[in-house]
């Protein structure tokens, strides 16, 4: 774990006290609630580590806008593409952020986009390639400033 | 409070063929994640743009769910393997039912 500077030590401790004030009025999600949504795509099918590469900010001011760019190891061929991403929070009061199709047209299964965090959480990422195999990989972002409105 | 949304995309006119070109696209919308109250607290009801998708000449190259995290005016780029000319479709589906609409050409030498 990075140490924090002054400044940024302060910014983690007002993040914390204003999620203590948000918190009674939000139910938010918990790594089982996660654990629970991968559960009904995919059953108790095994996801292995590798292949994914998750990129979101370590830290994010900001979490009503927070950018991240899922990129997925594969030929993208006819027969070995990856055909499905999905994305979870498991501190946002709804742990289902998005899902990606991909097609062989893609030649790369990249993508980028923009989520809403209500807090500090891990974000997990599971792929699902064309031949069925399961890979997740997961992050933290640590989140200053709640993105749930008011 | 709402706006027009007013899609917006970025593709490369050319590309060469075999080039994995990247697609970027951006549209206006409030993305009301159903959870915030008003002045009278009262919850905003949900209103999301809940499905992106782009076809190349009418064939599926990528599609995205998305769900209430999904910031407002929503930025998605995914990639495309460039083989021929021909005209992209993106369409965005909003909870109310309406679609938004965008296309964009590309020449492939």
């Amino acid at each position: 774990m990075a140490s924090y500077s002054r400044r940024e030590a302060v910014l983690l401790g007002s993040a914390a006290s204003l999620a203590a004030i948000l918190a009674p009025q939000m139910a938010l999600a918990d790594a089982k609630a996660v654990e629970d949504e991968i559960k009904k795509l995919y059953a108790d099918k095994k996801a292995d580590a590798g292949r994914i590469k998750l990129d979101v900010p370590q830290i994010a001011e900001n979490g009503l806008v927070v950018p991240f760019t899922i990129d997925v190891e594969s030929p993208m061929t006819d027969k070995d593409f990856v055909k499905a991403v999905h994305v979870f929070a498991d501190g946002n009061p709804q742990p289902w952020i998005l899902s990606y199709r991909f097609s062989p047209e893609c030649g790369k299964a990249a993508a980028s986009a923009r989520m809403r965090l209500a807090q500090t959480q891990n974000i997990v990422c599971i792929a699902e390639m064309s031949d069925g195999k399961l890979f997740s990989t997961k992050s933290e972002v640590k989140v200053t400033i709640g993105g749930c409105g008011g | 409070m709402t706006t027009n949304s007013v899609p917006r995309v970025r593709v490369p006119a050319q590309a060469k063929a075999g080039e994995v070109i990247e697609i970027k696209t951006l549209i206006s919308h409030e993305m009301e994640n159903g959870q915030r109250k008003d002045a009278q607290g009262n919850t905003v009801p949900r209103r999301i743009i809940n499905k992106f998708t782009a076809t190349f000449n009418g064939k599926m190259v990528f599609e995205s769910d998305w769900h209430p995290a999904i910031s407002a005016n929503p930025y998605q780029s995914f990639m495309y393997k460039a083989k021929e000319s021909g005209e992209f479709k993106f369409v965005w589906k909003d909870d109310n039912g309406s679609d938004y609409s965008a296309t964009a050409k590309i020449t492939v030498a």
